[in-house]
């Protein structure tokens, strides 16, 4: 039904055109849901755009033709390309807190959009309307239809984006990765809509989407993108199951399993691996003469974090906000502790608790056989400043873009006082940027010249200056791409086991925490559900909490689809 | 050279902005005028000695009845044209700066601590910057020039006219810098890298001037352009209301008053030159604080 | 909902407090306010115990309570320069402020909206070019050299339209207007487009930019991928999400239009209350000063306050609770 064949797109810029897809061919049927997977760059989302005419300017599509049914979408004029939008293709995005417009409520919106191409009476409308909620689950429909999209919780405003793109029954739908912003337990929900809404209205899904455990759960067929050209193609238990392509496989390995716990993943080729190891020799022996003596442990004991609500009225106290609730846990010396949760579940407050950002409520926090004070308590020379080291989320914004990266990493080492020579300082950094996998001649760059994952050695790179002996790793891999996940887990568990570090390692991802983790806990609003040896809390979960996030979490069966691709 | 251009996005921008590139040689052209002028007048019109009344009047040289000597013609005292728009230029653009870096260092000093800081100060500040914003930049600086003539004495006061006029146009200049100063701020404080150095225990001092500073400069640079403007602009009107610079010290907007005089007897000169002038310092600097907005925000592109 | 609006009612009230402190400054420490209402054949006796009676010698905060509170009833004190009452010299001149002020903004908002959309629709066109390069010189000429142009133009080349005073008046209940009549019309007109010009400049730039802005929003992307008649998303979708900071920045423009009838009443000897404030700036008469002062400030928190409640109206996560 709609077909793409040999299709390019390009964007014109200083350096000339640059193009973003090039022969990418393509079929997708009615009631097929066609995964488009890819890394970032991959050139997935612009496939999408480049089908609904909505491409971002100045790009054009440079060649190819796309056609759905008997029509051809390049030859249509501007007003019939979009009398064609909404009518027989839709599109979802991937955030519903922005997808809908504010001022408007719900009902307006749907109605409005099913008069733009249906002849039918507002009444008539509105029906059709209430009846496509109540069919997608919104229940008591009629009422909640007069909303706005803030009443709504992101799930449920998912689904009125999801209303809203089938309304006009259309024959295809762009869903641009329609679950990446959602928590597991409402991604579930959504991809099980979809799947129902293909098979029932029998409409044709491009699912996009970077995460393969998505595209195991709901597609049908399934097309591998990597820098703009399609690398493989087929049925999706034959690609993820037996891939033909060297990439399709690569990526395959990068991703990582949720029942069981392999070493090491196997990478092709990491960025930056051909030169000599050795370059690093100098860093590591620094910091092997600085962490001598047994590792350090974190003991948290009843730790509550509140913070003042939103104050809605003048004469009652705002209600706090409870961020922590209770939480005691312990990370053993020289161990990694990973710590799962939602979002809103208080993972991130749990960092900024221990590293003096936000001021404990109640409660102790002991590292090592020292008592943490928290918050501004803590004076900024206290020696848990230098102890405890944190890796960020985001490699974009956790190095400074205006300083080089040798300032950024020479930084911790004056600032601690550990070397005073400005040229050994240089000389330990360069050497550091080794170890961690990088070219010693990173030092002279801005951060800005390097991708995310090479960002994220350097930022690994920048804790490791410090000499710390307990390192938070917050979210470290969730920005990055699962082939650059897989080098940077790589890294962390090599160093681990090379200087005895402790890690708390925090993530929404089981799989990655599955990973890595020595020892797991799960935190819930706040509260810890359940805490326990990794394997345990993985096979034998007990909390009803646990049980639900690990059924939920989309993975990639291997071994099935092995078994699938076989028959 | 090619490739020297394009790896650097804003000069590739420029070389393909027509209306930049104009703009950019115009203000470099009156800037050196100004900056050069005791060299390239022909008179010193501050120096009563240095031109004569039987000068007076002289239109431009196209015109009937000029003398070759002054190209643009002089005024009714007899001031070569050239040389008065040069000397008011060059008063413009001292008072102009002058009350740009001191709004500056006054708004980005004090908006950076608000960001970083917060609450108690950050309210107290921002209060402050209210009030000022329901006192707009002339009422500002009219009102200070008013205090500064209820209290200073009569003597001092023609003296520290300049003085007062910078002060007064830096002071109603401060609360964009501080506004704008304070968002970046605030933008910066989520960014890992600042959290990163709070967690090391540096200096308040050194997150503020040494990480959070050079990453909001691109905005401050736009406000910086478009103050100057202002200023200029805010000069001349004061001068213009006769509350600004004395006629025997004139800067542009001094000498657009006296034109005005000549408005209706046909020497139109004495008014539209230096106004032609003033119009294009002020466009050109603003053309070159919207190519800097542009580049420095490319979604507007 | 309520809180927002209380809250934004006290930050007006420390706004107009501050003012009002700064104009009691003024009139407290700028000069000595008894050799300002007394001649030279005052004893020093006389004046010490004038002094006394003004209660000058009571502690600063009692003076500044008395101030406040005599401004809240409406008494204003005496000018310096005419020894009339100034409320009364204000409130004369209040109505030919007004009008010009109002009639500029809605020139500035008929126009720069309309142009604001056009432009952010159509980016690239040779139309947008020419407005946005015109604008620039708008927003480049000072006010007083646009009332300059537009007097030797009008009024003295063309000499269509008078270049100084209201023209005709009409009283209407103490508000003396010049909106009822034709002579009173052609006075006002370019006097308010001299003030209407750079305000029209501002309010386009910002329509522009916002527009744009909002255009590029997922919301706008995804109507546009369900096909909503690309009327309705300009109008409906586009425009109304603008507005939301539109109107804070015409808000806070309102208070620079007042400000700028200065130049404006100067240039064209408009009797409203810029020209009397520039009078009492020239002959130092600080009881007037202060008091405009805190008449523009009250302008300006007052519209803001509207804008506020025109905030509630637009906006529904201000206006509708969440329910969930």
């Amino acid at each position: 039904m709609l077909t793409i064949t040999d299709l390019a797109v390009k964007f014109p810029s200083r350096f000339g055109d640059f193009t973003a897809i090039e022969d990418v061919d393509m079929v997708i049927k009615p009631g097929e849901i066609h995964g488009l997977v890819g890394e970032s760059g991959a050139g997935k989302s612009t496939v999408g755009a480049a089908v609904i005419g909505l491409l971002q300017s100045p790009g054009y599509i440079a060649h190819g033709s796309l056609t759905l049914g008997d029509t051809d979408l390049r030859t249509l004029t501007p007003e019939q390309a979009h009398a064609v939008r909404g009518d027989r293709i839709s599109m979802i995005f991937q955030d519903p807190q922005t997808s809908l417009n504010p001022l408007m409520t719900i009902e307006d919106q749907l109605i409005e959009t099913i008069q733009a191409h249906a002849d039918v009476s507002t009444a008539a409308a509105r029906q059709r309307a209430v009846d496509l909620l109540e069919e997608i689950g919104i229940k008591n429909a009629a009422e909640r239809i007069k909303a706005y999209p803030h009443q709504f919780s992101g799930g449920m405003r998912q689904r009125v984006v999801i209303a809203l793109a089938i309304c006009t029954d259309p024959e295809l739908i762009i869903a641009d990765e329609p679950t990446t912003a959602l928590d597991v337990a409402v991604q579930s929900q959504v991809l099980k809509l979809i799947q129902r809404l293909a098979k029932d209205r029998k409409i044709a899904f491009m699912l996009i989407t970077h995460d393969i455990g998505v595209i195991a759960q709901v597609a049908d067929r399934v097309t591998v993108m990597r820098k703009g050209r399609v690398m493989e193609t087929g049925e999706t238990a034959q690609v993820l199951g037996a891939p033909r392509h060297p990439y399709t496989r690569a990526l395959m390995d990068a991703v990582p399993p949720l029942d069981y716990r392999i070493d090491r993943f196997r990478v092709p080729q990491e960025e930056g691996a051909d030169f000599e190891r050795s370059l690093g020799q100098k860093a590591e022996d620094w910091l092997l003469a600085g962490v001598q003596g047994a590792p350090t442990g974190l003991t948290l004991q009843n730790l509550y974090v509140r913070f003042a609500g939103p104050r809605t009225s003048l004469f009652r106290k705002p209600e706090p906000y409870v961020a922590l609730n209770d939480v005691s846990l312990t990370v053993r010396p020289g161990s990694i502790m990973g710590l799962v949760g939602e979002s809103g579940s208080g993972k991130s407050t749990l960092a900024k608790a221990i590293t003096g950002l936000v001021k404990p409520s109640d409660g102790t926090m002991i590292l090592g056989d020292e008592v943490l004070p928290g918050g501004k308590a803590r004076d900024r020379h206290h020696p848990s400043r230098q102890l405890v080291q944190m890796v960020f989320q985001d490699p974009y914004s956790s190095l400074n873009s205006r300083h080089r990266i040798g300032a950024v990493l020479e930084e911790p080492l004056w600032f601690y006082g550990f070397v005073k020579d400005a040229d050994q300082r240089k000389e330990l950094a360069a050497s550091m940027l080794a170890l961690v996998g990088m070219q010693p001649d990173a030092i002279d760059k801005y951060p800005h010249q390097f991708s995310g994952g090479q960002r994220q050695r350097i930022a690994v790179a920048r804790a490791l200056l410090a000499r710390p002996r307990f390192l938070i790793c917050d979210e470290p891999t969730s920005a990055l791409d699962v082939s650059i996940q897989a080098e940077i887990l790589n890294l962390l568990k090599d160093l681990q086991a090379k200087f005895g570090l402790t890690i708390l390692f925090i993530s929404h991802n089981l799989t990655v925490v599955r990973q890595m983790a020595d020892d797991t806990a799960v935190l819930r609003n706040g509260k810890i559900e359940e805490i326990g040896k990794t394997e345990d809390v993985y096979e034998r979960p007990q909390a009803a909490y646990t049980k639900s996030l690990l059924a939920l979490t989309p993975v990639m069966q291997r071994a099935s689809f092995a078994v699938a691709a076989h028959d | 050279m090619i490739a020297f251009i394009k790896r650097y996005e804003g000069l590739w921008l420029f070389v393909h902005s027509p209306a930049a590139i104009v703009a950019a040689i115009v203000a470099t052209l009156i800037i050196l005028g100004a900056v050069f002028a005791p060299w390239l007048a022909l008179v010193n019109p501050y120096d009563l000695a240095s031109f004569s009344l039987f000068d007076g009047l002289l239109p431009p040289v196209w015109e009937e009845g000029a003398n070759p000597r002054y190209l643009l013609g002089t005024d009714d005292q007899g001031r070569d044209m050239i040389s008065s728009i040069l000397y008011g230029a060059r008063l413009s653009l001292v008072i102009g700066l002058s009350a740009l870096t001191i709004a500056a260092v006054l708004g980005v000093g004090l908006g950076l601590a608000a960001g970083y800081y917060g609450g108690r100060f950050d309210a107290i500040v921002m209060r402050i910057a209210d009030v000022q914003l329901a006192l707009p930049a002339i009422l500002t600086a009219l009102l200070i020039d008013g205090i500064a003539r209820g209290i200073l004495p009569a003597a001092v006061q023609q003296d520290l006219r300049v003085a007062v006029l910078t002060l007064a146009i830096a002071l109603s200049l401060w609360v964009n810098f501080a506004r704008t100063a304070r968002a970046s701020t605030f933008v910066q404080m989520n960014k890992e890298y600042v959290q990163a150095a709070i967690m090391m225990g540096q200096r308040p001092s050194r997150i503020m001037f040494v990480h959070i500073l050079p990453n909001i400069l691109g905005p401050l640079l736009v406000i910086m352009t478009v103050d100057l403007a202002s200023a200029i602009l805010l000069e001349a009107t004061l001068s213009f209301l006769g509350i600004g610079l004395p006629a025997d010290s004139p800067s542009l907007g001094t000498l657009i008053r006296i034109g005005m005089q000549f408005l209706l007897s046909g020497e139109w000169w004495i008014l539209w030159i230096p106004t032609l002038l003033l119009v294009a310092l002020v466009v050109s600097i603003n053309i070159l604080g919207d190519f800097l907005r542009d580049v420095f925000n490319p979604r507007l592109r | 909902m309520v809180y927002f609006i209380l809250k934004r009612l006290v930050q007006s009230v420390f706004v107009m407090l501050a003012v009002a402190f700064l104009a009691f400054s003024l009139f407290r420490f700028v000069g000595d306010p008894i050799t300002q209402m007394t001649g030279v054949e005052t004893s020093v006796a006389d004046q010490e115990r004038l002094r006394d009676e003004l209660g000058l010698n009571d502690p600063f905060i009692l003076q500044f309570g008395r101030f406040t509170g005599d401004m809240l009833q409406g008494d204003f004190g005496f000018s310096y320069r005419t020894r009339q009452p100034v409320a009364e010299m204000i409130a004369d001149r209040i109505p030919a402020t007004l009008e010009l002020g109002i009639v500029a903004l809605l020139i500035s908002l008929f126009v720069g909206i309309p142009a604001g959309v056009y432009t952010a629709l159509r980016p690239r066109g040779i139309a947008t070019q020419t407005i946005l390069m015109t604008t620039l010189v708008g927003v480049s000429i000072p006010t007083f050299v646009i009332g300059i142009m537009l007097i030797f133009i009008f009024g003295v080349q063309l000499g269509w339209l008078p270049t100084f005073g209201r023209g005709g008046t009409v009283q209407i209940g103490g508000w003396e207007s010049s909106l009822f009549t034709v002579e009173g019309w052609r006075a006002l007109l370019l006097p308010a487009i001299t003030l209407g010009v750079y305000q029209l400049t501002l309010t386009m730039r910002l329509v522009r930019a916002e527009m744009m802005e909002v255009m590029r929003t997922d919301y706008i992307r995804f109507a546009m991928a369900r096909g909503v008649p690309m009327q309705k998303l300009h109008y409906k979708h586009a425009l109304a999400n603008t507005m939301v900071p539109v109107i804070t920045i015409i808000g806070l423009q309102f208070g620079g239009v007042i400000a700028f009838s200065i130049v404006t009443e100067s240039v064209f000897q408009w009797p409203g209350m810029g020209l009397l404030f520039l009078e009492s700036i020239r002959f130092v008469d600080i009881p007037v000063m202060g008091v405009y002062l805190v008449v523009i400030a009250f302008f300006f928190v007052l519209v803001n306050l509207i804008v506020d409640l025109l905030y509630v109206a637009i906006d529904p996560r201000l206006r509708v609770r969440d329910v969930q």
